[in-house]
């Protein structure tokens, strides 16, 4: 069999670290190959090589069988390789199709023609089964459809090679079951892709093949149908990972965060947390399971204070926080792990080590008399970063030159380490990898045991399963249902968070 | 090459570019590059009293581009420097010519008056800016003109009676020095370029060594994060403005208590202000840099009054070349590419 791809024995370097020693993948044509790895692994790297985003110092890449040199996105574009970033490259105020024609536009007499542009993106749409309005404006169409728009972006320049860097990531459960369909209308259609993914469901599930990288080595090629999730899980991690995390049984005791009748309204005003009630007791795991858009990230901006609350009560250990500074609230006893890592959790452009102590920056021994210490400041960097096992060339490296998973991991460390009475921790294993999210969820249950109460949004309903003591489930805003995660299905739960009530939903289940 | 290397070495370049392109214009207009540049570098460099008015004119472009720098570094662009400069001379001179008090009171409050009143001038874009989202380019500009006009009313009409300049301030409020003058040969050099130097320590030293210089920063390279780290990014954006607006202020007392001694009914701006946001682009908005760029600016601006009289070229073609500077700075991204370019040719 012909490959399309081949990429042989690359080496890339960053100051003197090595972030691809001597990787080899080789993509066959006609197939889905996933690429696996642990966070930091050099996944991305790996893809920036060839898209020509990066100059690898060792190594050949070949396109058909002929050796190129890539050295930059243009001439991976002419080569028809195309790929779809994990972080959108999209102009947020223009239409679908200005995004897409950006940069090769279709002219007559000078002028654009928008109209002919149009049909063609509709076109190429239809074919792919993508359903993209080419009217829309970026601002208007939600996560997923940007996604596609970017897929529609690598088609239009001619793509017979898509790249896509962890595009499950930011997706519901649903817009994920449609991406694998559109991945597999793309194969029959002649297209090879290679997939970046931390869920090893979606590999069983679409990849013909599978290259495993570890610590920036190339640990082998597998075909998918002669393995299971577990083999591919130790070849990644170099050990046995533990799929269901083990705890013991909850000890609930008083009533750490008490809401009633908390309204928030969403950014254009209108109401996204209608009336909410919930409580969480300390020693406890309190999971929000949930469709996006049901008032997840308002409730959870307006309890830590991101997001003006309209009225209601939050009350922390007895103490009303409603409209708090997210100082006082913090200081109160509250850690948080944003959704949003790049906008809320990290300043991008600080150290790593700096990052570490965002909140904290004020407080001996970080500073005195307002002179920062720091020594200080970047020993405890130093011992997070190993305790967290986050890997990075060293603290002083910008949080920026992170690996998706590596941020996550420092920020978790970061509102786990101030050991917080409440801990709210918002799509925390989102873009982790299988080992990174055992241990995530092992922190969690440790703060439980010691006693502290901790609140869990995530749209995996294996997580919430896993991990919840309570699983509160919010439809239109509120709480309709409390249920037990060893008492339930994930059918029953399904149909709770389309907003059938708790009787239907068991009968439902029963059947 | 290293990163700093690269931050360094693309102010560099882009001077350069500024005098190849400047070297071209004169040869196509007809002069000789060798004689003007010789002339500018005699005009600047040459003598001591050229030395003493190099330290003299970079003394306020020091404080002018510490004025935007520091703003820019909180995410703000300070386009009113010139107003806050303004305001800054006209206190200082007041200070100056209305108290009769020993030097050791009267000197630190007429530098304490400038400082106050371009923070207060500052003070106004920022709340404006933090209350209700207005941007700061507007307002400043705009209170570039309030300033203006109402330093050329006070002049007139309470500090004088209807003249076009105030009197001499005090002894006792002055910078200059009869010894700085007598070792330069005369020219106006004045005791403010220490207070320049201190002022790029302190925004170094607040910046880079205190708790609120992190918050400070932290606002500046992204809001959201400093606002989940329950940082007051209102508060932030204020205190940065109403310090660049201190910083302007000093700008402004360099030249009412050191350079003039007094303050004159303005018919246009003065343009120090403007060539501080120049010099902070060059600088990369860092004290340091800052410190070195202002010396070069200083230097053009005084060495181009050599050209006419030495080489006959025109004052005209060194605001030409200045500008030329800029516009290279500015486009540095272009360099930066070539830079970028030429390293990973190395690597290869
Ligand atoms: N521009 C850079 N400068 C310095 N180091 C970098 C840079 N880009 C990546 N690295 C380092 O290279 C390593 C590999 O990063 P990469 O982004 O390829 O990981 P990844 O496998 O995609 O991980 P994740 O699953 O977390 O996204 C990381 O340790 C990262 O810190
Ligand atoms: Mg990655």
């Amino acid at each position: 069999m012909e490959y399309v791809i081949e990429m042989l024995n690359i080496r890339k370097e960053f100051n003197g670290f090595v972030a691809n020693d001597n990787i080899t993948l080789q993509l066959k044509k006609g197939e889905i190959h996933a690429l696996l790895g642990e966070n930091g692994a050099g996944k991305s790297t790996l893809m920036n090589v060839l898209f020509g985003l990066y100059q690898p110092e060792a190594g050949e890449i070949r396109v058909k069988g002929k050796p190129v040199k890539i050295s930059d996105p243009n001439i991976a574009n002419d080569l028809g390789i195309g790929m779809v970033h994990q972080h959108f490259m999209l102009v947020d105020t223009f239409t679908v199709t200005e995004n897409i024609i950006l940069g090769r536009e279709i002219t007559t007499a000078g002028s654009i023609d928008i109209k002919k542009a149009e049909k063609q993106v509709r076109e190429i749409s239809e074919r792919y089964g993508l359903s993209v309005d080419p009217q829309a404006k970026i601002s208007d169409i939600s996560v997923g459809m940007q996604q596609r728009v970017e897929i529609l972006k690598t088609l239009y320049r001619g793509a017979e090679i898509l790249i896509f860097d962890e595009p499950t990531a930011v997706l519901t459960p649903q817009e994920i079951k449609e991406l694998i369909q559109i991945m597999k209308t793309l194969i029959k259609e002649g297209k090879s892709i290679i997939l970046i993914t931390h869920k090893l469901k979606e590999i069983m599930e679409v990849s013909d093949r599978c290259t495993v990288i570890r610590k920036g080595k190339g640990i082998g090629t597998v075909t998918v149908s002669e393995t299971n999730p577990n083999e591919l899980a130790s070849l990644m991690v170099g050990r046995e990972v533990v799929f269901k995390t083990e705890k013991k049984e909850a000890t609930p005791k008083e009533d750490v965060l008490e809401i009633t009748d908390l309204t928030v309204k969403d950014t254009r005003g209108v109401s996204a947390v209608n009336g909410l009630n919930l409580s969480v007791k300390a020693g406890e795991i309190v999971g929000i399971a949930g469709i996006d858009g049901n008032g997840q990230s308002e409730f959870i901006e307006a309890i830590t204070g991101l997001r003006k609350a309209e009225s209601g009560s939050v009350k922390l250990n007895g103490k009303e926080l409603i409209n708090q500074t997210p100082r006082k609230i913090t200081e109160s006893g509250v850690g948080h792990i944003p959704q949003d890592r790049h906008k809320h959790g990290l300043v991008l452009n600080f150290p790593i080590g700096e990052n570490m102590v965002l909140q904290t920056y004020n407080k001996r021994p970080f500073s005195k008399n307002g002179i920062l210490n720091f020594k200080e400041i970047y020993k405890k960097a130093k011992s997070l970063i190993s305790e967290y096992d986050v890997r990075t060339p060293s603290e002083y490296t910008l949080a920026r030159a992170l690996s998706g998973g590596n941020q996550q991991k420092a920020i978790i460390g970061r509102e786990v380490d101030r050991n917080p009475d409440l801990l709210i921790a918002a799509q925390p294993t989102r873009g982790l990898d299988v080992g990174a999210i055992e241990f995530i969820h092992k922190r969690l249950i440790e703060q439980r045991d010691n006693g502290k109460a901790v609140l869990l949004v995530s749209f995996e309903l294996d997580e919430i399963m896993n991990v919840s003591d309570r699983i509160a489930v919010i439809y239109e805003g509120k709480i309709v249902a409390i249920v037990n995660p060893k008492e339930t299905t994930e059918q029953e739960l399904g149909l709770l968070m389309a907003g059938s009530n708790r009787k239907e939903a068991g009968e439902h289940s029963n059947v | 090459m290293s990163k700093r290397f690269k931050s360094l070495l693309t102010p560099i370049i882009a001077v350069l570019l500024g005098i190849i392109v400047g070297t071209i214009i004169m040869v196509v207009s007809g002069y000789n590059p060798v004689t003007a540049f010789t002339a500018l570098w005699n005009g600047s460099f040459g003598d001591i009293y050229y030395i003493g008015e190099v330290v003299r004119q970079f003394t306020p472009y020091i404080l002018a581009g510490l004025a935007v720098a520091f703003a820019f570094r909180v995410g703000l662009f300070n386009i009113g420097v010139e107003g806050q400069f303004l305001v800054g001379w006209l206190a200082a001179v007041w200070v100056g010519v209305a108290f009769d008090l020993p030097r050791i009171i009267h000197l630190p409050l007429a530098v304490l008056a400038a400082m106050v009143a371009g923070a207060l001038w500052a003070f106004i874009p920022g709340l404006l800016k933090a209350r209700f989202r207005v941007h700061e380019v507007i307002v400043t500009i705009m209170m570039n003109y309030v300033a203006l006009h109402v330093s050329n009313y006070i002049i007139k009409n309470i500090i004088t009676d209807n003249k076009d300049k105030t009197d001499l301030v005090k002894e006792s409020a002055t910078l200059r020095s009869d010894w700085l003058q007598s070792i330069t040969d005369y020219s106006r050099l004045h005791w403010g370029i220490v207070i320049a130097i201190i002022g790029c320590f302190v925004m170094w030293f607040l910046l880079e060594r205190t708790t609120r210089g992190f918050e400070l920063r932290s606002v500046g390279f992204n809001q959201h994060a400093a606002h989940y780290a329950g940082m007051n990014v209102n508060k932030n954006i204020i205190l940065s403005m109403v310090i660049a607006g201190g910083f302007a202020g000093l700008a402004g007392a360099m030249e009412g208590l050191g350079t003039f001694g007094y303050a004159t009914v303005k018919g246009g701006f003065t343009g120090v202000g403007f060539d501080g946001i120049a010099v902070a682009l060059l600088g990369g908005n860092t004290s340091l840099g800052v410190f070195f760029s202002a010396i070069l600016f200083g230097a053009l601006k005084v060495g181009a009054l050599n050209m006419p009289l030495e080489a006959g070229v025109p004052n005209e073609l060194v605001d030409i070349i200045i500008a030329l500077i800029v516009f290279f700075v500015a486009s540095s991204y272009i360099i930066r590419v070539f830079l970028d370019r030429i390293s990973k040719k190395e690597v290869k």
